[in-house]
C-alpha cells in the first residue's frame, strides 16, 4: 500500500522538518518566561498556546522534537551497530559456542526492558538523555541481533550461499557480500519501527523524569509538568501528546509502507 | 518432554544467577558509601563503622553478593537504608498493587486483543478489518501514560466515575480495590492490545496461506470453521511469544502508570527509593522485575509445549 | 453418464486469464489424468471442479457433478458436496496436515463436518479407513500426530480424510509428486485399488507422463490454461495429433548421446568415508546417539568419466556432495582430488577446491538477487590465485555465456530477468568458468519442465563433447541418471550398495534394492514409432 507510505512519509517529514527549522528559528525562545501570558489556550499569537510560565508550547514542541529524535535515533543506531554484526556472527557460527553465547545473552538483555535499564543507570549514574540513550540502545541491540540472526539462518540455506562457500568464500566475507545486502530491507523496515518505540520510550523516561533533564524540553517532560494542571488546561497535555502519536503514527506508517514496497515477502518482528 | 522441562528450567536458573550478578556489579559500581549518605556529612567515624558493619558493608563484594542472594533465596531482601525496616516488606506491600495492576492489564489485553486479530484476519482486506487495523495503528502510537492522563481527565475529573488517583486497598474487599485499578489497567492495556491484535490477525493470515488450511476446506469445512478449528489454534504459537513479552513490558509500564494514578506499587518506591539513593532497595526490585519476566518466558516455554505437540515430542 | 463433466470452463483471476475453455468428463471408477507443465492451468482445473479457486477468481462454463451444476452452488452447498461427494488429495503430504491435531482426529473431523455419523460410529469407520490405507490402529494408533509419520504415510492420512465418505469423486493433485519412487508406487497401487473397490471417478493431475501412462484410462494434455489434445490413453499413444503433445512424451524419454569417455585415470578418489551426525537425546541421561549419514563410502570417479549417483531421499546422497565439496567435515576416510586431499589439516585445501565446482537444483535459490549476471558466474574467481581482468575477464564471460546457449548481453542483467531453464545455464556457466576437472550437479535438471530439463540435458551433452567434462551427477530421477551418465551408484541407507555400467546396473540389477528401486520406477509408456518424427518444438 504505497498510502500507507506516502502518509508515513508526510507525517515523519513534518517532525524532522519541525526539529530541523528549530535549531535556526522558532516563533519564540522557548525559554523565556512570560508569565503575565501564562496558560494561554492556543490562539492567533502563539498557535499550541502557552504554557504555566507562559513559554510558547509550539516553540517547545518544535525543541522537543530535536530530543525525541536525537535519543531514538542514536539508540537505533547502537541497536544496529551492536546487534547487526552479532546476528550475522551468530548465524554464520549456527550453532556454535559463540551462536549459544550471543543468543543466551540477547535473552538475558530482553529480561531487562528498557525502563527497568534506564532505572538501574540512573540509580547509579543519575538521570540524563544520554543516560535515557544507553538504556533504549542496550534494548535495541538484541531486536537486531535476533532478526538479522533469524533472517541471516534462512539465508545461509540458500544454495546461492553453498555456490558462494564452493567459490571459497569464508564466512566473514559472505556475511559481507551476500548476507547483509539481502538483510538490508528489514533491517530498514525494523529500523523505522524501533526508532519509533524509542521516541515512546524516551517520553515515557523524561516523564517519570529519568530523561533529558531541564532546561533540555523533552515532550515526556511536558507532560509530567501538564499533569497537576490537566483539568483546567487540558491543552498542555494534548499537545505534546499528539506530536508523540503523529511521529510514531508517522514511522509506523513509514514503516509499513516500507515493508510492502521493498519486499512484500519480509517478516518484521513488532514487539 | 520432561527433558524439554528440564533444559528451559535450567536456563532459567542460569538467567536468574547471570542478571543477579550483572545487577549486583552495576549497584556496586555506584559512586557514594550509602552509611555515610545515611547519616550525613558530619558522622562521627565510628558510627559510620558501626552502621558499616550492620548493613554488611564491611565486607568482601563476593561476600556481600553471597549475601545477598542467600538473604534473597530465604525471603531475606535486606534492610532498607533510609527506612530501616525490612525490604521484604516494602516490596510485599507495593507487590500487591503492581501484581494485580499488571494481571488486570494482560487480561484486558489479550480479551480485546483476542477477538479484534481473528475478526480482522477473516475479513482481511474488508472495511472491517481496516477500521480494526486503523484503529490498532492509532493505539501503538499513543503512549499509555498520556492515554491514562485522557482517561483521568475524561472518566475522573469531568465524569466523575472514578478517582483521579490512589489506592482503595484490598480490606474492603476486592470491588472497591479493582475500581481504582481499572483506569490505570485500561491505560496499560489498550496499546499492548493494538499489538496483541496485530500479531493474531498477521499470525493468523499466515496460518490461513498454509496448505492444511485447504484440506480443511476440501473436508467440506466453511471459512469460519476453518479457522476456529485448524487456525486460530495454530496461529496462537507466536500471539504466545508476544503476551510473554507484553507481560514485562506491563510491568515495567505499570511503573510509570503507577506515577500517573499516585498508586502505592513498587513504581512509587522504586522512585522514592532512587531519590533516596536507597540502593539495595532499587537493587531488589530490579531483580524482582527480572524474576518476574525470566518465570513468565519460561511459563510461555511450557505453554508452547502444550500448545505444540511437535515440542512434547522433541527430547 | 458422466460423473464430473465440465464444459466449457475459463477461469479468469484478478483480469489474468487462467483457463481457456477447458472441457473434460470423468466416469465412475475411470481414471483421468491432467498433464502438462507448469504454467498449464492443471492444478487450477483440480481447484476449480472443487470450486477452491483463490480469492477474485470468476468461472464461466459449466462444471457438473452428477449433473448438478457446481457454479450454481452456494457456498454452504458447496461445503456439503466437499468432503462427502468430492474428496481432495494435495501435493505436499508433509504440510497437507494440521501439525497440532491427532490423525485420527483430523479423518473424524471429515464426518463429523457433515454429521453423517455419530461420534462412536465417526471413530470407527476413522479406524477403518485409516487400516484401509495402509495404516492399521495397531501400529499407528489414531491419537498420532503429523510430525510422527514419514512423508508416505502423511499422504496416507490425507487419502484417508479424502475417502472416509465414499465420495463418488477423488481428485489428487499430484499426490506422488514430493515422494520417492518406491513410496510413490505404493501410493499409486492404493489409488487404483481405492477406485475399482468403491467405484470412485479419479481426477489425477500430475506433470510426469509415466504415472499418467501407467494409471490413467484417458488423458488430457493442457498448455497455458487451453486443452490441447484428450482421448483414450491407448489410443492416444498411439495417435498423438498435437506436436505438442508429442514434444511432451519426446522431452519425458529424452535421451542424448554422450561421446565416449576416455581411458580411465583416477580423478576424484573416496576412500572409507564416514559423517556422522549427532543426534538429540532420547531420553535425560542416555548417552546421544548417532546418524551415520554417509558410512563406509568408497568409489573412484575416473577423468573423463560422467559418474551417476542415485537414491532416495535421506540416502545420505546430499551429504556425500557436499562432504566432496569440502562444505562438511567427515568422521572418517579420505577424500583425494588428483592425488591432493580434499581437506587440508583442519581447514578445506584451497588448491583442491578450485578443482571442483558445482550446480544446484533450485534454480530460483541458486543466484543472490542483487548481483548482476557477470559477478554472479565470475564469483569462483575467488579460488584463483590471479583472477582474470579487463578484457581477459570480458572474454571469459563472454564465453561462457555462448557455451551454455545465452548470449554475452546477458552478462548485465539481473538473475529475475530470466526463466528456470535459463537460470540452471547460468549455473553451469558459474560452475564451468574456471574450467574444473570436476563438476558435481546436485539434482541440477530435477526442478525443470521435461521440455526444458531435456534442453538442459543437450547442453550437458555438447559441453562433453567440448570441454571433455568429467561430472557427479546425483539424482533422485532413474530415467535421466540413465542417459547422462557412463558409470552409476546406488545409496541407501548412507550405503553404497551397488555400482557399475549404468545400462548393466539397469539391465540387469544386482543388489535386490537396486531391483526394488527400477521395478518401482513409473515406466514411459511406448509410442507409436511411426508417430514420434522429430518436434519442431525441441528444437527450436
Amino acid at each position: 500500500m504505497t498510502r500507507n507510505l506516502t502518509l508515513g512519509a508526510a507525517l515523519s517529514s513534518l517532525v524532522l522538518l519541525a526539529a530541523l527549522i528549530s535549531f535556526v528559528w522558532t516563533p519564540y525562545d522557548h525559554t523565556s518566561l512570560d508569565i503575565p501570558n501564562k496558560l494561554q489556550s492556543p490562539n492567533g499569537q502563539h498557535w499550541f498556546g502557552t504554557d504555566h510560565f507562559g513559554r510558547d508550547m509550539l516553540s517547545m514542541i518544535m525543541v522537543g522534537a530535536r530530543t525525541s529524535i536525537a535519543v531514538a535515533l542514536v539508540a537505533v543506531g547502537i541497536g544496529m551497530a551492536l546487534g547487526v554484526p552479532l546476528g550475522l556472527t551468530a548465524a554464520a557460527r549456527k550453532g556454535s559456542w559463540l551462536d549459544e553465547m550471543i543468543m543466551r545473552g540477547n535473552d538475558l538483555v530482553f529480561a531487562f526492558p528498557s525502563l527497568v535499564i534506564a532505572i538501574l543507570i540512573t540509580a547509579v549514574f543519575g538521570a540524563g538523555a544520554i543516560n535515557a540513550i544507553i538504556a533504549i540502545g542496550i534494548f535495541n541491540i538484541p531486536v537486531f541481533a535476533r532478526i538479522t540472526r533469524g533472517a541471516a539462518l534462512s539465508l545461509w540455506e540458500r544454495e546461492f550461499i553453498l555456490a558462494a562457500r564452493v567459490s571459497g568464500k569464508g564466512a566473514a566475507r559472505i556475511s559481507a557480500e551476500h548476507i547483509l545486502p539481502n538483510v538490508a530491507n528489514l533491517l530498514i523496515v525494523q529500523g523505522t519501527i524501533q526508532f519509533s518505540l524509542g521516541i515512546l520510550a524516551e517520553a515515557g523516561l523524561s516523564y517519570v523524569g529519568l530523561g533529558a533533564q531541564p532546561p533540555t524540553p523533552s515532550w515526556g517532560r511536558m507532560l509530567a509538568d501538564a499533569q497537576t494542571m490537566v483539568s483546567f488546561a487540558p491543552h498542555l497535555a494534548l499537545i505534546p501528546g499528539l506530536a508523540i502519536i503523529v511521529t510514531v503514527l508517522g514511522l509506523n506508517l513509514l514503516g509499513d509502507g516500507l515493508r510492502d514496497w521493498l519486499d512484500p515477502r519480509i517478516r518484521v518482528a513488532r514487539v | 518432554m520432561l527433558r524439554y522441562m528440564l533444559k528451559r528450567l535450567m536456563s532459567l536458573v542460569l538467567s536468574l544467577a547471570v542478571a543477579s550478578v550483572v545487577i549486583f556489579a552495576v549497584i556496586e559500581v555506584a559512586p557514594g558509601d550509602p552509611a555515610s549518605f545515611m547519616l550525613g556529612v558530619n558522622a562521627q567515624p565510628d558510627t559510620l563503622a558501626a552502621l558499616r558493619a550492620e548493613l554488611g558493608l564491611d565486607t568482601s563484594k563476593a561476600q556481600r553478593y553471597v549475601n545477598w542472594i542467600g538473604g534473597m533465596l530465604r525471603g531475606d531482601f535486606g534492610t532498607s537504608y533510609t527506612y530501616r525496616t525490612p525490604v521484604s516488606q516494602m516490596i510485599a506491600d507495593r507487590l500487591w498493587v503492581s501484581l494485580p495492576l499488571a494481571l488486570y492489564a494482560l487480561i484486558l489485553s489479550t480479551l480485546i486483543a483476542f477477538p479484534a486479530g481473528i475478526y480482522a484476519a477473516a475479513r482481511r482486506g474488508k472495511p472491517g478489518d481496516l477500521a480494526v487495523m486503523g484503529a490498532t495503528q492509532l493505539g501503538i502510537a499513543v503512549p499509555n501514560f498520556w492515554f491514562a492522563m485522557m482517561l483521568v481527565l475524561i472518566f475522573a475529573i469531568n465524569l466523575r466515575w472514578f478517582n483521579a488517583g490512589g489506592f482503595a486497598g484490598w480490606e474492603d474487599g476486592f470491588g472497591p480495590g479493582l475500581k481504582s485499578l481499572t483506569l490505570p489497567a485500561i491505560a496499560l492495556a489498550l496499546p499492548q492490545a493494538a499489538i496483541l491484535a496485530r500479531v493474531m490477525r498477521s499470525s493468523l493470515l499466515d496460518i490461513l496461506g498454509e496448505d492444511f488450511m485447504r484440506t480443511a476446506r476440501a473436508k467440506g469445512l466453511n471459512p469460519r470453521q476453518a479457522l476456529w478449528r485448524h487456525g486460530v489454534r495454530n496461529a496462537l504459537i507466536p500471539v504466545l511469544t508476544i503476551i510473554g513479552l507484553q507481560f514485562s513490558f506491563l510491568l515495567a509500564g505499570s511503573i510509570i502508570i503507577e506515577q500517573v494514578f499516585y498508586l502505592p506499587g513498587l513504581g512509587r518506591l522504586v522512585f522514592q527509593a532512587i531519590s533516596a539513593r536507597d540502593l539495595i532497595v532499587v537493587e531488589s526490585v530490579v531483580m524482582l522485575l527480572v524474576f518476574a519476566v525470566i518465570t513468565v518466558n519460561f511459563l510461555v516455554d511450557l505453554a508452547y509445549a502444550a500448545v505444540d505437540p511437535r515440542l512434547r515430542g522433541r527430547t | 453418464m458422466s460423473l464430473l463433466l465440465i464444459e466449457n470452463l475459463s477461469v479468469v483471476i484478478h483480469d489474468q486469464p487462467i483457463l481457456d475453455h477447458v472441457d473434460l468428463s470423468i466416469a465412475p471408477g475411470q481414471i483421468v489424468a491432467v498433464t502438462g507443465e507448469s504454467g498449464s492451468g492443471k492444478s487450477m482445473t483440480a481447484l476449480a471442479a472443487m470450486q477452491l479457486l483463490p480469492n477474485g477468481a470468476v468461472c464461466q462454463g459449466s462444471i457438473q457433478l452428477d449433473g448438478q451444476e457446481m457454479l450454481d452452488q452456494s457456498e454452504a452447498e458447496l461445503c456439503a458436496l466437499r468432503g462427502a461427494s468430492v474428496g481432495m488429495v494435495f501435493q505436499e503430504p508433509m504440510t497437507a496436515l494440521n501439525p497440532v491435531r491427532t490423525i485420527g482426529d483430523q479423518v473424524m473431523e471429515t464426518i463429523l463436518i457433515h454429521k453423517a455419523m455419530s461420534p462412536a460410529q465417526a471413530r470407527s469407520r476413522a479406524q477403518e479407513v485409516l487400516s484401509r490405507v495402509g495404516l492399521p490402529s495397531d501400529r499407528f494408533p489414531m491419537s498420532r500426530y503429523p510430525h510422527e509419520l514419514s512423508g508416505g504415510q502423511r499422504q496416507r492420512v490425507v487419502i484417508a480424510m479424502a475417502i472416509a465418505l465414499r465420495p463418488r469423486l477423488l481428485i489428487a493433485d499430484e499426490p506422488t509428486t514430493a515422494l520417492d519412487v518406491t513410496t510413490q508406487a505404493q501410493i499409486l497401487r492404493l489409488l487404483r485399488d481405492l477406485v475399482t473397490e468403491y467405484g470412485m471417478g479419479l481426477l489425477m493431475i500430475t506433470h510426469d507422463l509415466a504415472v499418467v501412462g501407467e494409471m490413467a484410462d484417458d488423458i488430457v494434455v493442457m498448455r497455458k490454461g487451453k486443452v490441447v489434445e484428450s482421448g483414450k490413453t491407448q489410443h492416444l499413444l498411439r495417435h498423438m495429433r498435437h506436436p505438442y503433445t508429442r514434444m511432451l512424451f519426446e522431452a519425458s524419454g529424452h535421451q542424448v548421446a554422450l561421446p565416449e569417455p576416455p581411458p580411465p585415470q583416477a580423478l576424484l578418489e573416496v576412500k572409507n568415508v564416514v559423517r556422522e551426525y549427532t543426534l538429540p537425546r532420547k531420553r535425560l541421561f542416555d548417552p546421544p546417539g548417532r546418524h551415520r549419514a554417509v558410512d563406509d563410502v568408497t568409489f573412484t570417479l575416473s577423468r573423463g568419466e560422467r559418474l551417476g549417483l542415485v537414491g532416495e531421499s535421506g540416502c545420505g546422497k546430499s551429504t556425500l556432495t557436499r562432504a566432496i565439496l569440502g562444505l562438511e567435515n567427515i568422521q572418517g576416510g579420505q577424500i583425494s582430488l588428483g592425488g591432493q586431499s580434499v581437506f587440508a589439516v583442519k581447514k578445506t585445501n584451497m588448491a583442491v577446491r578450485r578443482k571442483m565446482q558445482v550446480v544446484f537444483q533450485d534454480p530460483f535459490g541458486s543466484f543472490n538477487p542483487r548481483h548482476r549476471v557477470a559477478r554472479l558466474i565470475t564469483e569462483p574467481f575467488h579460488l584463483l590465485e590471479v583472477p582474470p581482468a579487463g578484457s581477459e575477464k570480458q572474454d571469459r564471460i563472454a564465453e561462457m555465456l555462448t557455451a551454455v546457449g545465452l548470449s554475452p548481453d546477458d552478462a548485465n542483467k539481473y538473475i529475475h530477468e530470466f526463466s528456470g531453464g535459463q537460470r540452471q545455464r547460468i549455473a553451469i556457466a558459474r560452475a564451468l568458468i574456471i574450467k574444473p576437472e570436476l563438476i558435481l550437479f546436485d539434482e541440477a535438471v530435477s526442478a525443470l519442465d521435461v521440455s526444458v530439463r531435456a534442453q538442459i540435458l543437450d547442453l550437458l551433452a555438447d559441453l562433453c563433447a567440448a570441454y571433455g567434462l568429467t561430472y557427479l551427477f546425483i539424482s533422485h530421477d532413474l530415467s535421466v541418471v540413465r542417459t547422462i551418465t557412463d558409470r552409476v551408484m546406488v545409496m541407501k541407507a548412507g550405503r553404497i550398495v551397488e555400482q557399475g555400467e549404468t545400462e548393466r546396473v539397469f539391465s540387469d540389477p544386482q543388489h535386490p534394492y537396486t531391483r526394488d528401486l527400477i521395478a518401482a520406477a513409473p515406466r514411459l509408456p511406448a509410442m507409436d514409432v511411426s508417430a514420434s518424427v522429430a518436434s519442431p518444438l525441441l528444437e527450436s
